[in-house]
């Protein structure tokens, strides 16, 4: 069904959300009854002063009854219905339901949301747990001691014919498990930093080193000018593990900085509108190190807003800039059809493509993306170089990139909650395959 | 009675408290705390049952269990595995590997003495 068929559909269902008379709403926006329920049937159009006049009539956003939700807003949606198989959530109506109650759907998401963080942490905890050798081998003294000091303590007090040299010694084996006990048990506290807000910050090194980046918006001022080092600005992060990823990630961001200064390549990208090709010939760079500078550019800069992924060879996203909506998912369950990942099978071809993401009458959203895959650091004598592939992710441009009919490879937002049902990709079935092809 | 036991274990305090209750329940208590050579040390002794203990330094109690159930004239002997992990892949590793009982730290006074009777047999 075109979009612009349900404008009418969500000014009806919001108006009797609201309890509002069709004749109230039509005399408080100067129209006639009449017309106002040909609008709400979708048999006229409607846009311009009319919509924004209903909407303040109705206290909504113009924009959410105009486009309904974004598929934006739906995706998190989708994974929270893909979350709980055992439910039955009317999928077919998930834009309906984000249109109608905005406030809930923001609550479902944000409830996933947290679901996701702590379900992360109970795995990170569990693998801790299962693999760390420092609390295995702390568990182990711990329960040896522990071992000891009720054998002997049972002897002391089951047997009152002990002699006295006996007992002493019995005394001083206690004594001494006891303080080994004490010392053992303090060390595993300490290790698992259980204390205080301790079980806020046991999260793992990847989210602790992405949380690091987007409470400063990836932006680091003082990288530009080196001002400060990657360890300094790094220096604050909690665990050393993450605090390893940051300074990495940072070095890369230092090393781009260098090689493309901010002034000359920011005007150098906008004289020919964010050519990675050009602007990798022009400053002799990598076109990887080119996509990266393009999405950490300072925004003042004056570019498009753009996001960026980077993934190893297995798919694993190393670093990612969040824009426009843009974000794949972390542990490699994304969509293999992204140019970031059919970069990894031709390793220094540069892939443009523009693709579309999936969503409900026609909300899908566009992005032109450029990837490339390159060999990353140094490397060894007849082995195979490792390979990292990069993706920029910028909203359409050129003369058509408005034009909903060009073609656009399909991509998804990840299987699970991909309503894509006949993709020669998927490699497991989707929850939402009730939305059907027929929506995309 | 006079039966001989060989106690496998690095811990000083609990070796000092299972050779006091297996003495005084009348078994000769011989102890060894070292992975690496406790094959050498079963063989040279004969006991008439072995308390094994799983984390030993230089060489785990499961590959001593391994290499103590391939020996023609050690694959027959009773040999009580202790460890201070429970898991289950653990419990299941001793019996595939060959352990006649398994028990998991820490344990009771009583709960030893039993076992060990009940190993061996009147």
């Amino acid at each position: 069904m075109p979009e612009r068929q349900l404008v009418g559909s969500r000014i009806r269902n919001l108006r009797l959300d609201r309890g509002t008379r069709q004749a109230d709403l039509a005399r408080d926006v100067g129209i006639s009854a009449s017309y106002l329920n040909l609008i709400e049937h979708n048999r006229r159009r409607i846009g311009g002063k009319l919509l924004q006049d209903i909407a303040k009539a109705l206290d909504a956003d113009p924009a959410l009854l105009a486009d309904g939700s974004t598929a934006a807003q739906l995706v998190p949606l989708r994974e929270a219905a893909a979350a709980a198989p055992d439910t039955t959530p009317d999928l077919p109506r998930i834009e309906d339901f984000a249109a109608r109650f905005p406030g809930w759907a923001a609550l479902v998401t944000a409830q996933h949301a947290r679901i996701k963080m702590l379900e992360e942490r109970v795995r990170v905890l569990t693998d801790q747990l299962t693999h760390d050798p420092r609390i295995a081998t702390s568990l182990h003294e711990v329960l040896s001691t522990a071992t000891a000091i009720r054998s002997t303590a049972s002897i002391l007090v089951e047997s009152r014919d002990l002699d006295a040299d006996w007992q002493r010694r019995f005394h001083v084996n206690i004594d001494s498990d006891s303080q080994r006990l004490a010392e053992s048990s303090r060390a595993l506290m300490e290790h698992l930093d259980l204390s205080g807000d301790g079980v806020e910050a046991l999260v793992s090194p990847l989210e602790e080193a992405e949380a690091f980046f987007a409470d400063r918006d990836h932006a680091f001022p003082d990288l530009e000018t080196a001002r400060a080092t990657p360890a300094e600005l790094a220096s604050g992060v909690g665990s050393p593990l993450a605090r390893r990823i940051v300074e990495d990630r940072l070095h890369r961001l230092a090393e781009d900085a260098a090689r493309l200064p901010a002034e000359d390549f920011a005007a150098a990208a906008l004289a020919c509108d964010c050519d990675a090709v050009a602007l990798a010939a022009r400053f002799d760079a990598p076109v990887g190190a080119v996509l990266r500078r393009l999405a950490f550019l300072p925004r003042k800069a004056g570019l498009p807003e753009m996001g960026l992924a980077v993934c190893d060879a297995a798919g694993v996203i190393t670093l990612q800039r969040p824009a426009l909506g843009f974000g794949l998912p972390r542990g490699g369950a994304g969509c293999p059809l992204w140019p970031l990942f059919r970069a990894l099978s031709a390793p220094g071809l540069v892939i443009r493509r523009r693709v579309s993401l999936p969503g409900t009458a026609g909300s899908g959203r566009r992005f032109d993306c450029t990837a490339v895959a390159e060999p990353a650091g140094i490397g060894v004598p007849n082995l195979p170089p490792r390979v990292i592939a990069t993706m920029l992710v910028r909203a359409p441009t050129g003369q058509d990139a408005g034009d909903g009919r060009v073609r656009a490879d399909p991509v998804g937002p990840g299987c699970r909650v991909c309503p894509r049902t006949a993709c020669a990709a998927r490699r497991e079935p989707s929850v939402l395959s009730a939305i059907g092809d027929a929506t995309l | 009675m006079n039966r001989r036991v060989l106690l496998i274990e690095d811990e000083p305090n609990i070796i000092e408290a299972i050779s006091f209750i297996l003495s005084r329940d009348g078994w000769t208590v011989h102890t060894h705390s070292d992975g690496e050579t406790a094959l050498d040390r079963v063989r040279a002794g004969t006991p008439d049952l072995v308390i094994l203990d799983v984390m030993l330094p230089g060489r785990s109690g499961f590959d001593i269990l391994r290499d103590l159930r391939e020996g023609d004239d050690t694959r027959a002997l009773p040999v009580l595995m202790l460890t201070a992990r429970g898991q289950t892949k653990d419990r299941e590793l001793a019996e595939r590997l060959g352990a006649t009982r398994f028990m998991t730290k820490p344990f009771s006074n009583s709960d030893v003495l039993h076992t060990v009777r009940e190993m061996v047999g009147p």
